[in-house]
């Protein structure tokens, strides 16, 4: 014990104003202070400018504007909303149709981005440069370009509602947004519903028992079949037995517009469409990197132990692959989140046009709305990564 | 008929053409496009797909179009296609925004400076390079005061940049600025000092959790409460501040990838033969960690090209706000796909062969002694 400390102890020697910089230890010590100095002044400087700057336009801080009346209507809205609601009400609207077009995004660009990285691994001639045409040209343009096309098309060359694009009198194309029969519940409907619930346990307790049984005995079940036949055919099952107890209203041509049934606006489709073309590009270079990374060793390795094609890709290639294709897909989803932010150039009503634009005009509010708008990002970008880091520490390599 | 019988003496025998559907044409179709079922079927729906789709928009592009007309009723007119007329009649808005016609020419001349500027950073082997890269290194000055003007040229404010000049103001400049910035934050982000690390990783942190977009927002209408009361400064140089910041933190991250990558018995062997902090880095790590990582640098500099069309929406006249402001014009309503095509296009052009001009520099760059 005693020696340790022996070795360890500096030489001591007298104290001299130039050891302070020769040292590394205290040089690191000097330079962390003269930055938390630094950072101190900066932040009281700005503090005070902003103080000052309040005091002189008379401006209070707070966030009791928030309650107040809106007075401004949004085209598209979840949840109850008019211009009598409260700020913080449109802000509500606003975080959720930003969330509404993050996840449909999301799930569009990556079904979109998987199916053309494989297209791009083809050995077809045609369908590989075919993607690879898409993917260039849709990386190299700005995001912002394609939003804006998409909707341009979108508006200029869709008819008006009266000449609508009629698929089978029931689903409408126009120029105001698509029109889809909504479905409309009768009172039986909660046993489908029911049913799915059900159906969806116990596919995924059978798959639970399936692989301890396979664990123990080697033995096989016929995993996806079971899956299948519980999520989809008992509710089907369900659905028939009480009688079709769903039934559709279907839009009809009232005036000057469609009402009745469900509409997708041109706004929150043109958003949808441009972001999910666009980061399926992206994630799609990203699957084929995936892919490549993959020895071809681990394929043929397989092969010859005489699995099928279908098991190798399975069981083989997509476990690893996925490795390396997580974490960068983590950083795409949370582009189509923040891309979601430009819904402002084409008047889809997100966070930032209502609370970072509407609110923020009308109440002169900058300080406030913009920190809300900041740390409302802030937040969901901490909530993905989180989501997606779980899941790839569940699919990381289990190291001895 | 006795050739194949002749008996040629060893290494004589005169070279005999493959089988047909084993070399040239046929061989190449039988194994790229018609290799099995699948693959029959899926080359013919591509085929039918783009008789479908190339045929119709070409003619759009090229046949049907009108590239001169004075309205888009009299392109209509003229034929059913694409109108470019319109956007010949705006090119000159949309290459110089509203700077004054007849102090273009600064413009061109800088664009001019700007490729011979260019051209000794880009290639390596140019005859003269040294005396060249003067040239790039007086440039910014040269071209800030081109551009703006003073001392003898006629004054432009900035609000009347615009168009494609504006587009390669802010990227030029975004991408010269924020690259030195971005690999100090990096290296920030690495450092042994907690509070250096601290502040590096919670500011690359903010800049990347929150939207360009809010970003230039906070330029235009807040930026103002945190400068002393009165003072107010150009709205591009805010936006530019702020484009750099966005950028340089992504840039961190890339070039952070690259640090990581280099083994640590580089810095220590640097320690070790009594390298100071800055030597190794400059001399060591920094030149084999940016080696790396120029493939995510250079995609980060194509994301901050394409993301100087977002100062459209805080009102800056970019193609796109020169786009958007033409259309509204009564005459020309409606073209909003050409105009759309037309600068989709420019950025296609020049990302592009940023991209290329990658990939050229990682090949040229894979010395390739390490991992091979």
């Amino acid at each position: 014990m005693s020696q340790n400390t022996d070795i360890q102890a500096p030489p001591s020697q007298s104290f001299s104003l130039g050891k302070i910089w020769t040292d590394k230890r205290t040089r690191g010590l000097v330079i962390q202070l003269i930055a938390t100095l630094a950072i101190c002044a900066a932040v009281l400087y700005l503090a005070g400018n902003v103080a000052e700057n309040f005091q002189k336009l008379g401006k209070p801080f707070g966030f009791d504007f928030l309650w107040q009346e809106s007075n401004y209507d949004i085209n598209q809205t979840l949840i109850e909303y008019d211009s009598r609601s409260s700020h913080a009400r449109a802000a509500m609207v606003g975080i959720l149709n930003t969330l509404l077009v993050a996840i449909c995004g999301i799930i569009l660009a990556s079904i979109l981005g998987f199916f053309l990285g494989v297209l791009r691994l083809s050995p077809n001639w045609l369908v590989n440069k075919l993607a690879y045409c898409y993917i260039e040209f849709m990386r190299n343009v700005p995001v912002l370009v394609h939003i804006l096309l998409v909707h341009g098309i979108l508006v200029h060359s869709l008819p008006r509602p009266k000449q609508a694009i009629n698929v089978s009198d029931s689903v409408f194309l126009t120029n105001r947004g698509f029109f889809a029969p909504s479905p409309v519940p009768e009172p039986l409907f909660w046993a489908v519903l029911a049913a799915l619930v059900i159906g969806v346990i116990y596919a995924f307790w059978y798959r639970r028992q399936a692989r301890i049984k396979q664990a123990a005995t080697g033995e096989q079940s016929p995993v996806l079949w079971v899956m299948l036949g519980s999520i989809i055919g008992l509710p089907v099952l369900v659905f028939f037995l009480t009688g079709m107890p769903l039934s559709w209203d279907i839009p009809a041509l009232k005036g000057f517009n469609f009402q009745g049934g469900m509409v997708l606006k041109p706004e929150f489709l043109s958003l949808w469409l441009a972001l999910s073309l666009y980061t399926a590009a992206f994630i799609a270079e990203i699957v084929r990197a995936g892919i490549e990374a993959v020895n071809k060793g681990q394929t043929e390795a397989s092969l010859a132990l005489g699995l099928p094609r279908s098991k190798t890709l399975n069981l083989v290639v997509i476990p690893q692959a996925l490795r390396v294709i997580i974490p960068p897909l983590n950083s795409q989803y949370l582009n189509i989140t923040k891309n979601s932010s430009l819904a402002i150039a084409i008047g889809y009503m997100d966070i930032v046009a209502t609370i970072g634009g509407i609110t923020l005009n009308q109440t002169g509010r900058e300080m406030e709305c913009m920190l809300i708008v900041l740390g409302l990002y802030l937040l969901f970008s901490l909530i993905i990564s989180s989501i997606m880091n779980w899941y790839n520490k569940r699919l990381a390599l289990v190291e001895r | 008929m006795d050739q194949a019988a002749r008996t040629y003496p060893p290494g004589e025998h005169p070279d005999q053409k493959p089988p047909i559907g084993q070399s040239g044409l046929l061989h190449w179709l039988h194994t790229n496009l018609f290799s099995s079922p699948f693959n029959i079927f899926l080359t013919l729906l591509t085929g039918y797909l783009l008789y479908k789709i190339v045929p119709p928009a070409f003619n759009w592009l090229f046949v049907d179009s009108v590239f001169v007309a004075d309205s888009r009723n009299h392109c209509r007119e003229l034929g059913s296609g694409a109108c470019w007329g319109f956007i010949g009649k705006r090119l000159g808005q949309f290459t110089y925004g509203f700077y004054p016609s007849e102090e273009r020419w600064r413009v061109n001349l800088t664009f001019v400076l700007f490729i011979i500027a260019l051209l000794p950073i880009l290639w390596g082997k140019m005859p003269k390079r040294r005396d060249f890269l003067w040239v790039s290194l007086a440039f910014p000055l040269l071209a800030f005061w081109l551009l703006s003007g003073g001392l003898g040229l006629e004054p432009v404010s900035t609000d009347k940049w615009g168009g494609f000049m504006l587009t390669m103001v802010i990227g030029v400049t975004g991408i010269a600025v924020s690259l030195p910035i971005g690999i100090l934050l990096a290296l920030g982000r690495q450092s042994e000092l907690h509070i250096i690390r601290w502040v590096c990783t919670g500011f690359i942190e903010l800049m990347r959790g929150v939207p360009l977009i809010t970003l230039l927002f906070v330029a235009s209408t807040m930026l103002n409460y945190f400068l002393p009361p009165g003072s107010n400064f150009d709205l591009l140089l805010r936006v530019l501040i702020m484009v750099v910041l966005f950028s340089a933190a992504y840039l961190a991250e890339v070039v952070r990838g690259g640090l990581q990558a280099i083994p640590k018995g580089q810095t220590e062997a640097a320690d070790a033969m009594g390298l100071k902090y800055w030597q190794s880095m400059r001399l060591i790590v920094l030149p084999q960690a940016l080696k790396i990582s120029i493939p995510g640098i250079v995609n980060t500099f194509i994301g901050l090209f394409k993301d100087s069309t977002l100062v459209v929406i805080i009102g800056l006249l970019d193609p796109l706000g020169i786009g958007r402001a033409s259309l509204s014009d009564t005459k020309w309503q409606g073209l909003s796909t050409e105009v759309y095509v037309f600068i989709a296009l420019f950025f296609f052009i020049c990302c592009f062969s940023m991209s290329r001009y990658s990939i050229f520099l990682e090949k040229k760059l894979h010395t390739g002694h390490r991992e091979d």
